[in-house]
């Protein structure tokens, strides 16, 4: 099971769909930051099974995979200073809080 | 003194208890990351399941992501996610609802998902070969050889999101009062 890539495919498409859930689901915004985490990293997962199991990629999937944990590490600061300057305005994390454009 | 081929009793390889094992640490703490009430667990949860994936990680034959994994993802982006929980919770407490009123459509999103990327992992032939490990050097080669411009890129883009960052959450005491 450990040899197959079929397996390792599966298990990073259950992990993307619960990253999924959790950020269409839940009403903290940090919740949803870290449903887009576990998103970023079941793509990781794919890209570096792919890596393991196709020749033609051996060593190229574990470079741009240290790129993408650049890029989601980018994100996070980002998106997590968003949430707390609106947090500093609105004084709740709760997404279905904001509403001021549709008063 | 060595270890068996396999495990005695069992028969089964270690490379697939180990595959077993982590896999199902890392999706059972993902799905308490969604599910849990309170979201400091929730976010305690979330580390447990970067380490399973780190695990992975070595099982694929990736030491130096393995690696990143657990300084990056465990070290860095927890501590900050956890920062930010602590300085956005309301005394109160968690909130009464922990899903949105339609947190059903949400689940039959993510059925759909799961069952549409499985269809086509099962239904396509990748030309998988038997797995290999890459080697650290040979990564670091790679990555300063045929991918420096994207290393360069990162960088940059790396600095703006510090600085983005800090003037984000920089306090401005004009807009603090003007806001409330």
């Amino acid at each position: 099971m450990a040899h197959s890539l079929d397996a390792y495919l599966v298990l990073s498409g259950l992990l993307f769909a619960i990253g999924t859930f959790g950020f269409l689901a839940r009403r903290n915004a940090i919740s949803m930051l870290m449903s887009i985490e576990l998103m970023i990293n079941a793509v990781n997962l794919t890209i570096l099974a792919f890596g393991a199991f196709l020749p033609a990629l051996k060593d190229h999937a574990s470079v741009i995979a240290l790129i993408v944990v650049a890029v989601a590490a980018a994100e996070a600061t980002v998106g997590l200073a968003i949430v707390i300057a609106i947090y500093r305005n609105r004084r709740t994390p709760l997404v279905d809080e904001y509403d001021a454009m549709r008063q | 003194m060595s270890i068996p081929e396999t495990i005695p009793i069992i028969g089964a390889s270690w490379d697939d208890v180990l595959f077993v094992l982590f896999a199902v640490a890392m999706v059972g703490s993902a799905l308490l990351v969604v599910t849990l009430r309170d979201i400091i667990r929730s976010g305690v949860a979330m580390i447990a399941s970067f380490a399973a994936l780190a695990g992975l990680y070595v099982l694929l034959g990736s030491p130096i992501m393995a690696a990143t994994q657990v300084l990056v993802y465990i070290g860095a982006i927890s501590i900050l996610v956890l920062f930010a929980i602590m300085l956005t919770q309301t005394k109160a407490g968690p909130a009464r609802l922990v899903f949105q009123t339609q947190w059903w459509a949400a689940a039959i999103a993510a059925v759909a998902i799961v069952i549409v990327l499985t269809a086509v992992v099962v239904s396509t032939d990748w030309g998988a070969g038997p797995p290999q490990e890459s080697a650290t050097s040979d990564v670091a080669r790679l990555l300063f050889d045929a991918y420096t411009l994207p290393f360069e890129a990162v960088s940059v883009l790396l600095l703006a999101a510090i600085i983005g960052g800090i003037f984000l959450a920089k306090r401005d005491p004009s807009r603090d009062e003007a806001g409330r």
